[in-house]
């Protein structure tokens, strides 16, 4: 048993670096739908490439099914030009179709071939071990393995060769294409090895995890990094932990194992979410309640230096007169009173406010700044 | 003064080769609703012309048929007598500072070497060059210190500093500029048009769609009118004219005001 644990972790984590990649740029050009909707729509091109080839193994199916998935971005395209539907509209309406249509001709026609719609949508990575390669009478893996390591080394190869293109392209399609870069060429290029991916990996994986990997990972990837190469990489991390994670999980619990990398994937984004450095919640939140307080402490600054050496001076400075002339509550008022005087802007005589030099100071420069 | 010169031309005395850009019966619709009717421009070389017309007027729509990146019903575009994609090298764009997604984990220098993608052609990386070329122009428009920055820090005038360092590598012989003054503030107007001015003393053809009226004819030396038709194009001297700004906006310049020989000035009213 350990050998084919550690072999259905490394082929989950060859899957989520495939998957992370092309992912980057689905999340960058806000189109994170558009994975679930290929992942699931090659089942169509499956189901028809099947009737076509008999063969569940033929390579020709993985033909068939990536086709499908650019038929579906072609559809989804023709549905935005109308412009009578949004663009998540238009993805949401074409690719329920294309599945259920796929659903229809297997439970009509195939039912008989190993192609159900639970391992459509969970895989049977537990089984993924068991498929092996054999060349010359020798065994050298598993097969999914070998499936997954080109389509990795595919998508490696395009996105290098052609990374200034799809960045531009990304970023500033106009200027991409008056420089004579087709914005539309490159969106059909990766739309494409979003397909072949999803192809590749469903037969694994399952089309759930499919869209987790493509998703979560650079969505997360997105929170941690300024720079389009390291989110690259930090994607490819976070897609082999939770890879991995959810592999033990599966264990742990005794549960499907493409589910539990899923949510692992899932769980993982959250914590990033949360914890991010710069951009996670709770660095926002801190970082208002740090200017709320800053700018509280100015406006308590600039009262008091306006007040400065006019005859209601004494009244003004008063800690119990900051409610009603600031409207603060004395709790805030007190607070923000602790914050100042611990920055040394001022100090409290006998619940009198007098500004420190600093302090007249700091209400000078925040007058100027505003 | 160059304006002199500029003013003294008229279609005529050119030698067609001369114009920068010729647009003849340009019409351009989106699902049958024409944005823009039977356009004819002709853009002498060496101008540095402001495009106005209210929102929606279709400004954008003819600076994006210009660059070849929407579709026309009908007409024909010519750029030094070549179409566009002839001559995608000998244009430079500034597009809509809005139409970009300034999130997008970039640094500033590298969102300027891209004005250098189009001489590098497809698969070319760019190297010290370009990044030498981007440096140059994050300095000419004051930007220097901030080449290493995430470009989702920017304020909007830096932006649009970025945005014009990254038309500037691309070296071109003619700019096409969408709002480039938009959300600047004062000093960064300035700077920008004298950007612009010295862009037009080397020679170059420099087409802005602007939306401060009040400006144009101190900023610029040509203007075309537009809504949805071109209403007038020429020396500004000559088109900017209360009656031509009347047929632009419509009822809406009752705020124009007549200054004797000018024609126009003193029109103390941003548009759209
Ligand atoms: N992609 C598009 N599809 C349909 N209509 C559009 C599209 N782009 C612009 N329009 C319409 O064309 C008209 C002209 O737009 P635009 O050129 O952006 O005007 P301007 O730049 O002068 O404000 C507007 O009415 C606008 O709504
Ligand atoms: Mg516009």
């Amino acid at each position: 048993m350990g050998f084919e644990q550690f072999e259905i972790q490394l082929i989950a984590s060859v899957v989520a670096a495939a998957c992370a990649i092309p992912g980057v740029f689905l999340v960058l050009r806000s189109m994170a739908m558009m994975s679930d909707a290929i992942s699931h729509a090659i089942l169509l091109g499956i189901v028809l490439a099947f009737f076509v080839i008999p063969d569940i193994s033929s390579p020709l199916l993985i033909i068939g099914a990536a086709l499908s998935g650019v038929l579906t971005v072609s559809l989804v395209e023709l549905l935005n030009k109308t412009r009578l539907v949004k663009e998540d509209a238009s993805i949401g309406l074409v690719f329920p179709v294309l599945f259920s249509i796929g659903v229809i001709l297997i439970a009509r026609y195939a039912w008989n071939v190993h192609l159900d719609v639970h391992a459509v949508l969970l895989g049977e990575l537990a089984f993924a071990p068991f498929d092996r390669l054999i060349i010359f009478g020798n065994d050298i893996g598993p097969k999914s393995l070998y499936v997954m390591g080109t389509i990795l080394i595919i998508n490696l190869f395009f996105i290098s060769l052609f990374y200034k293109e799809i960045k531009i392209a990304t970023f500033d399609a106009g200027l991409a294409a008056a420089l004579g870069f087709s914005p539309g060429l490159i969106h059909y290029g990766l739309m494409s090895l979003v397909s072949v991916t999803a192809v590749g990996a469903f037969d694994a994986v399952g089309s759930i995890l499919v869209v987790a990997l493509m998703i979560a990972p650079p969505a997360a990837a997105y929170l941690l990094t300024d720079n389009l190469t390291k989110m690259i990489l930090i994607s490819v991390v976070l897609g082999v932990i939770s890879s991995i994670s959810g592999f033990w999980l599966a264990i742990f619990l005794d549960a499907n194992i493409a589910g539990a990398m899923a949510t692992m994937a899932g769980v993982l984004f959250v914590l990033v979410f949360l914890f991010a450095p710069d951009r996670g919640i709770i660095a926002i939140a801190r970082r208002r309640s740090h200017q709320r307080w800053e700018f509280a402490g100015k406006m308590l600054a600039i009262h008091l230096l306006n007040h400065e050496g006019t005859q209601d001076e004494e009244r003004e400075s008063q800690i119990q007169h900051l409610e009603e002339n600031l409207r603060w509550k004395e709790s805030f008022a007190r607070r923000v009173v602790h914050y100042s005087a611990n920055n040394g802007f001022l100090l409290v005589n006998d619940d009198r406010l007098v500004l420190t030099t600093r302090g007249r100071e700091y209400a000078k420069e925040s007058i100027v700044d505003n | 003064m160059h304006l002199d010169k500029v003013g003294s031309l008229n279609k005529g005395d050119l030698d067609m080769s001369e114009n920068a850009i010729e647009v003849e019966d340009l019409t351009v619709a989106y699902q049958e609703k024409p944005v823009l009717w039977d356009i004819d421009l002709t853009v002498p070389e060496g101008v540095l012309m402001a495009i106005v017309g209210p929102n929606g007027a279709g400004k954008t729509t003819l600076i994006k048929a210009i660059l070849n990146l929407v579709k026309t019903a009908a007409g024909q575009i010519k750029i030094y007598g070549k179409t566009s994609s002839d001559q995608k090298r000998l244009v430079g764009y500034v597009p809509q500072r809005g139409s970009v997604d300034w999130d997008f984990p970039t640094s500033v220098k590298d969102v300027v070497m891209m004005g250098r993608y189009g001489a590098l052609g497809w698969i070319r990386r760019p190297g010290k060059e370009e990044q030498k070329m981007a440096l140059s122009a994050l300095d000419k428009v004051g930007m220097l210190q901030y080449a290493e920055r995430q470009i989702s820090q920017l304020s909007g005038g830096q932006q649009q500093r970025v945005f014009l360092a990254r038309a500037l590598v691309q070296d071109a012989q003619v700019y096409l500029m969408d709002e480039p003054f938009q959300g600047v503030d004062a000093t960064t107007e300035r700077a920008i048009v004298s950007l612009l001015q010295e862009l037009r003393k080397s020679g170059k053809t420099v087409v802005v769609v602007h939306h401060d009226l009040q400006t144009v004819p101190e900023y610029f030396d040509w203007t075309a009118l537009l809504n949805v038709r071109l209403i007038a194009s020429g020396p500004v001297q000559e088109v900017f004219t209360e009656e031509n700004l009347r047929l632009t906006y419509g009822g809406r310049v009752s705020f124009l005001k007549h200054n004797g020989e000018n024609g126009v000035s003193n029109i103390g009213q941003r548009t759209g």
